[in-house]
């Protein structure tokens, strides 16, 4: 299915309509729609009327000051949120154009489709290699050569496996923060997933791991839509092809990222990207 | 300059204070250790393990105490550790902000500070008088009460202690709920877990109040737990009030084995909690 961006975001009523040049800038197909969605904690309303589409093999950013509510949009895509009680999202998140916000869908296969890489490294207290097999044991049953080949694949297309192929069966938690990260970006696509959700991975890190966590995204981009949340905003000029600024809890500005940090729409656009607020 | 001076006082006088404190509080264990030492060693010998309790004036040993109390902590803890991480799991990972997760949390924090005498009558009314006599698994049951709201407290609190962004990661790649519990929030906790279990296994291992009603005491040797069964703490208890030497020092040399047992199981748990291997 192909919707264009115009089209997803008219029912939007926070968000200027599009001109219809827009449309034809997004060639790929739309992997992810996001219509109308809402989110509660408890009464507060964090999130209001947000509509957009993440496109296939595309980064999409997310920015805005702290509270905007980006994380809370990344959190609806996986209903990670459900793991809390008093936490409840309205409209519809449609991935392949079904929505997986529906009360009857298998949560747990949903999930296993969409990878999430958190703010804080969380190595599982356990081996390198178990934390890899582990997503991967809970969906398929593999034989261990064919286990062992999953896991150095992935190790390997997170930038990680020279590191650790000697110290595989050593526990996660010895690793330094940097490759930490990178041990949970390698759990998260050993599971094959079609969409990888990245909630600021790079803010705990250094320098020099945020940069090669930004190498490894362009570099999954090929395979993946990715949709990444970053208070970084020089992060999301150089790493996304799209950016979705949002300002307590409306999106704003949706476009593609060359477009918003040049040419922004809107006011409050420009002044967060100038660093007049946020 | 007064204002520093004045500062400086106070925090001598404070520390000074606090120094007193523990001080005090440690003289009395350094006094409850040294006397059981002082009397308990010189009652110490080989047949001690090899004998059963002795009648007044001849010599004998607390074999039939040891073994005992040794089975009915055995049982009391295969009934109270699963019952306890259990329960506990419930509290932590499905009813943390339920009214039923608090309403059991009070209850248990109530049975966790309820006098041992209590349970041991309890566990009399519903056990012992139904069965007719007493009985090692009457006593095993009062213990494993006591053991539970302990081991239930510190499961709770360990799984508490596991951080949501690791239950999160799980969940973020489909894993169901019990699997995560089973596989990451256990493994995360189980230091602390066993530690908890340590530390009931020491806190029962000298309850006396609630074996007087339920597991009664046994002159002889016996291997039947349907029947009354000698252990340590009754044993002291009633051969410690006796006005017979030989048995004064026996209840000695069954005060400090229990003495020394409860604190190996301690340092144990300490030496357990503090190991670094995958848990931490």
């Amino acid at each position: 299915m192909s919707v264009s961006l115009a089209s997803a975001m008219t029912p939007s009523s926070n968000v200027q309509a599009q001109n219809g040049s827009n449309a034809s800038a997004f060639p790929l197909p739309v992997k992810v729609e996001i219509r109308n969605v809402g989110f509660y904690y408890g009464k507060f309303h964090a999130l209001k009327n947000v509509s957009l589409s993440l496109h296939d093999r595309r980064v999409t950013a997310f920015i805005g000051p702290s509270g905007c509510g980006k994380s809370t949009l990344l959190r609806i895509l996986n209903r990670i949120y459900e793991l809390y009680p008093n936490q409840t999202a309205t409209g519809e998140v449609l991935v392949d154009g079904q929505n997986i916000l529906s009360p009857g869908l298998d949560l747990n296969l949903v999930r296993s489709k969409i990878g999430m890489v958190f703010q804080k490294p969380t190595p599982f207290p356990m081996s390198i290699h178990d934390n890899i097999t582990f997503g991967i044991k809970l969906y398929e049953r593999l034989p261990k050569s064919e286990l062992d080949d999953r896991v150095e694949s992935a190790l390997r297309r997170a930038a990680l496996w020279d590191e650790v192929k000697d110290k595989l069966r050593q526990s996660g938690l010895g690793l330094s923060g940097g490759q930490q990260q990178r041990l949970c970006i390698a759990r998260a696509i050993a599971v094959q997933p079609e969409i990888l959700l990245l909630d600021e991975p790079a803010s705990a890190l250094d320098p020099i791991s945020t940069q090669r966590i930004e190498e490894l995204i362009a570099e999954l981009k090929s395979d993946y839509c990715i949709a990444i949340v970053t208070h970084n905003m020089q992060q999301a000029a150089r790493s996304s092809d799209y950016t979705a600024f949002m300002y307590l809890g409306e999106l704003v500005e949706f476009d593609e990222t060359e477009r918003i940090f040049t040419h922004p729409r809107e006011r409050r656009t420009e002044d967060y990207i100038t660093g007049r607020f946020g | 300059m007064d204002l520093y001076a004045r500062r400086r006082f106070s925090n001598y006088l404070v520390v000074g204070l606090s120094l007193c404190a523990t001080a005090f509080g440690l003289l009395f264990l350094v006094f409850v250790l040294g006397t059981l030492l002082v009397n308990g060693i010189g009652a110490l010998n080989l047949s001690l393990f090899t004998q059963a309790t002795p009648p007044p004036g001849s010599s004998g040993g607390l074999i039939n105490a040891i073994c005992g109390s040794l089975a009915m902590t055995v049982i009391a803890t295969a009934i109270g550790t699963p019952t306890g991480i259990l329960a506990g799991t419930f509290l932590a990972e499905y009813a943390h902000n339920s009214r039923l997760g608090e309403l059991v949390r009070f209850i248990n924090d109530i049975l966790l500070s309820a006098p041992s005498i209590i349970i041991g009558l309890f566990v009399y009314t519903i056990l012992v008088v139904p069965m007719g006599h007493f009985s090692a698994w009457a006593g095993s049951v009062a213990l494993a009460i006591i053991m539970i709201p302990v081991i239930v407290r510190t499961t709770e609190d360990m799984l508490t202690l596991v951080p949501n962004a690791l239950r999160e990661a799980a969940a973020a790649l489909g894993a169901p709920k019990w699997k995560i519990i089973v596989t990451i929030t256990y493994r995360s906790a189980v230091q602390g877990m066993l530690t908890g279990v340590l530390l009931a296994v020491a806190r029962i291992s000298g309850e006396t109040a609630p074996l007087l009603f339920t597991a009664l005491n046994n002159q002889f040797w016996s291997s039947n737990l349907n029947a009354p069964m000698a252990n340590l703490p009754v044993v002291i208890f009633q051969f410690a009030m006796s006005p017979y030497v030989d048995w004064q020092a026996l209840a000695w040399a069954g005060a400090l084995l229990i003495t020394v047992t409860i604190l190996l199981l301690n340092i144990g748990a300490r030496m357990f909690a503090s190991w670094s291997g995958l848990g931490k």
